[in-house]
């Protein structure tokens, strides 16, 4: 039987979260967290948590299992499990509406503060506008982001400055415009990068690439980013 | 109990895919109060899954390509029940869809050219089926859905639309002459519930392929807006037609691309033979998905299954080499070592044909507008409600959906609908607004669930249910076995119209919604088996024992299932494309 420890936290019931303790007979397999809490779930319907694709590619189902974030549906417990002992808590920094369900507002905000959307201020042609290969590779390990939010819980200069400073996600998509050929804002865009917080308080922790499920590296991004307002100033 | 608060727009979208958001966009572009209500953040809704891509005849690999023969191609694989002049609609609007989701930002993947590049997929030709193999979905690498929905978000995030996320839609709201004037709706994070007034509904909720035991689709994919359609009384249209994906990863039930058959993987059986050139000597592992899934349950059937149980079929990719596996299909790759522990690269993938998508849904025009036929048989608009993308049945998929046309369907009739609601907006809409007994009645099935006691669990009423769904109505069917399966149908109505909420809080009560949820699954459940049972032919993915034919006598038709009584007519396929000759029903060959 796997030990299992979920963080509960009804606010209409309980005046402080707790760890409940439940035991889960996988059966021997393998599975991914997600199926043990579909389990327990059918029980206990009163567990709580977001899921959608189940396959890694909609990120409702970011959680913090054993110390670690990442998605519960393409976490096999052969990865996480220790000693039997399978500890499930929401993601770090955020505030909790229930059990593992986080308030992503402040984590969406940041998002929308990059503008994630193509700017271009020419005349749209009767076609596709043409990239080459070479510039369409420079979007590959950024468009991918599924904004999961594993990265920026993650990141202990998020957990300080969850206001002002972007994270890793929201960076990573900044750059994902800025590196894009057919985005034509590339100067509005670093200005409003531009100061002590937005960009620059990225410690270089890496915790964001540890955890990121889809192998995306926010740390190299944010060092473009680094790099372009760098060379901006001078 | 008091009265709901409410909230009014022009235009309210149920749904937040693709469908939902590109509707949304083009409203809220137009300055109309526009509000998506998703119950889950936009960007997690179910098009995020769709891999391959999206069919459009942009001549980018070929530049002659010509979207009459995409139509001609779609008509063939629709098994001739695809209205012909929704069909040229979408193709032949198609490519300035697509380039203007390019112009949104959406990251194709590109040619040396610098133009989108495009994959061959199942069942597309050149030249009327006389040229040959075709290369006609565009692809950004094998994350197009995801790809595509994160710009619409993005699109929409640009233009302001208002997102009502993580709330849910549980029922439509009817006045006295009938019209759809919006719908209740519950804000999950808090538990509150509000009618939100509407000029125009639009249905955008996307599929149901959870009705079935093994399924490539979301958990969220639970037929919310086929359900709300049926319990106000609304008919639905070929619901019986449900496409079998051939290749889900067995076991897991996740996608595995069309487009790996497109970059040259093929099918094997246990003795190695790629059995495909068997059953379609021309277009081989690239015939319909229909056909395609058929052969894959003979083989298992006949003995030539894989694996210890002989219960799938492998796909073969490692002869693509690592380099164009990574670079083409790297989302593949993944999935694949997660959930079949085989990597591509030097391994098969087990796979085997998997509940994918709904072809049947919501009838509707070209518009969006949604439809329901009168006693003299005439089509019959219902006022305020539209439909587009998966829920909706335009029609242009008929018995059978080509790869890749699905993005184009949605991101095409998003857009009509759209741009219809902006004119019939400026026009003027004038509706009589719901009385409170109105908007009691579509409370009633929300109260009675808040007031319930006892009753069985969700979660065995929900197995059960797929799994009467996945053994009576799977790919190939039986009369007398599925009348077997509506008789098990039919003891559950009570069952989960009853089923258990122990859980009565307020605070993002997911518990609620997977009740809610259920109910919407079974409705779509009842209605397939009923109308699978009364179509007496094979056509497409609908293929009897015991008919084996295609009967174009009796059913080159849609049918139409009435929910009041629940009976079972047919209504008329369209035949006139406005500005090319009809394309006449042959026999479909691969």
């Amino acid at each position: 039987m796997l030990q299992v420890s979920i963080y509960r936290y009804n606010p209409e019931q309980d005046s402080q979260p707790y760890m409940q303790d439940i035991q889960v007979d996988t059966g021997g397999k393998d599975l991914m967290v997600l199926d043990v809490l579909e389990m327990i779930k059918s029980q206990d319907t009163t567990v709580t948590y977001r899921r959608s694709c189940r396959e890694g590619v909609c990120g409702s189902d970011g959680l913090n299992m054993n110390g670690k974030n990442g998605l519960a549906c393409i976490t096999p417990l052969s990865e996480t499990v220790k000693n039997n002992k399978l500890v499930i808590r929401p993601l770090p920094g955020l505030p909790v509406i229930r059990d593992l369900i986080v308030d992503m507002t402040m984590f969406y905000t940041q998002y929308e503060k990059v503008q994630p959307y193509l700017q271009n201020d020419t005349p749209a042609p009767a076609i596709e506008r043409l990239q080459s290969p070479e510039d369409r590779a420079k979007l590959d390990g950024l468009y991918e982001c599924i904004l999961c939010a594993c990265c920026s819980t993650a990141c202990p200069s998020f957990w300080w400055n969850p206001e002002r400073f972007i994270g890793p996600s929201g960076l990573l998509q900044a750059y994902r415009f800025l590196a894009d050929t057919r985005d034509t804002a590339t100067t509005e865009r670093l200005a409003q990068l531009d100061d002590p917080f937005s960009v620059f308080r990225c410690h270089g922790i890496q915790n964001c690439v540890n955890v990121c499920p889809k192998g995306l590296n926010p740390t190299r991004a944010i060092g473009h980013i680094r790099n372009m307002l760098l060379s901006r100033a001078t | 109990m008091s009265a709901l608060r409410t909230i009014s727009f022009d235009g309210v979208i149920v749904g937040g895919g693709g469908a939902g958001m590109r509707a949304a966009l083009q409203l809220a572009q137009s300055g109309y109060k526009t509000a998506v209500i998703s119950k889950v953040f936009p960007t997690r809704s179910h098009t995020v899954s769709a891999q391959g891509g999206i069919t459009c005849a942009i001549a980018s690999d070929d530049p002659n390509d010509d979207w009459r023969w995409h139509m001609y191609d779609t008509v063939k694989g629709s098994d001739y029940i695809g209205d012909q002049d929704a069909i040229e609609y979408m193709c032949s609007v198609g490519p300035e869809a697509v380039f203007e989701l390019e112009h949104m930002g959406l990251p194709f993947s590109r040619t040396e050219e610098g133009r989108i590049y495009q994959r061959p997929f199942g069942g597309q030709s050149k030249n009327f089926g006389e040229g040959g193999q075709a290369a006609r979905t565009c692809a950004a690498a094998d994350r197009t859905g995801h790809a595509l929905l994160h710009t619409l978000y993005q699109g929409n995030m640009k233009n302001n639309t208002v997102f009502f996320n993580e709330w849910y839609a549980t029922d439509i709201v009817k006045n006295q002459d009938g019209a759809v004037v919006g719908v209740i709706a519950i804000c999950m994070e808090t538990g509150e519930t509000v009618y939100v007034k509407s000029k125009a509904t639009v249905f955008a909720t996307g599929g149901a392929g959870r009705i079935y035991a093994s399924t490539t689709n979301a958990h969220i994919n639970t037929g919310d807006g086929i359900g709300m359609a049926l319990r106000a009384g609304f008919p639905v249209q070929d619901i019986e037609m449900w496409q079998f994906h051939p290749t889900g990863i067995a076991g897991a039930g996740t996608l595995v691309t069309e487009g790996c058959r497109g970059e040259g993987g093929y099918l094997i059986n246990k003795d190695g033979e790629r059995f495909m050139e068997r059953y379609a000597p021309n277009a081989k592992d690239l015939a319909g998905r229909d056909v395609v899934a058929r052969s894959m349950v003979l083989e298992i059937i006949e003995g030539r299954g894989c694996g210890p149980e002989g219960d799938h079929v492998y796909l073969k990719l490692d002869h693509l080499g690592e380099e164009v596996l990574e670079s083409r299909l790297p989302g593949i790759c993944e999935l694949s070592r997660t959930f079949a522990h085989a990597d591509p690269v030097k391994e098969p993938i087990p796979v085997v044909p998997t509940c994918h998508y709904m072809m049947g849904g919501i009838p509707t025009n070209v518009h969006g507008q949604a439809l329901t036929v009168d006693a003299a048989g005439n089509d019959q608009i219902i006022p305020g409600l539209y439909a587009c993308g998966e829920v909706a049945c335009v029609s242009v998929h008929g018995a059978n959906r080509l790869g890749g046309n699905s993005l184009l369907d949605l991101v095409v009739f998003g857009r009509a609908s759209g741009l219809f609601i902006e004119k019939a907006l400026r026009e003027g809409v004038e509706m009589r607004d719901a009385s409170e007994t109105d908007v009691e009645q579509a409370m009633a099935r929300l109260d009675k669930l808040n007031a319930s006691s006892g009753g069985e669990n969700v979660a065995d009423l929900r197995k059960e249910l797929q799994n009467t769904m996945q053994n009576h109505f799977g790919v190939f069917r039986n009369g007398e076995f599925m009348q077997e399966g509506i008789r098990k149908l039919s003891d559950l109505r009570g069952r989960i119209e009853n089923a258990k909420l122990d859980d009565k809080s307020m605070v993002y009560n997911t518990a609620r919604i997977e009740a809610l949820e259920l109910h919407n699954l079974f409705e779509v459940a009842e209605a397939t088996a009923i109308t699978a049972e009364a179509r007496n032919e094979s056509r497409g993915a609908h293929a009897r024992d015991d008919f084996k034919d295609r009967d174009d006598e009796n059913w080159l038709c849609h049918s139409m299932y009435y929910p009041a009584d629940k009976s079972v007519g047919k209504r008329s396929v369209n035949f006139e494309p406005k500005t090319v000759d009809t394309f006449q029903p042959k026999a479909r060959t691969y």
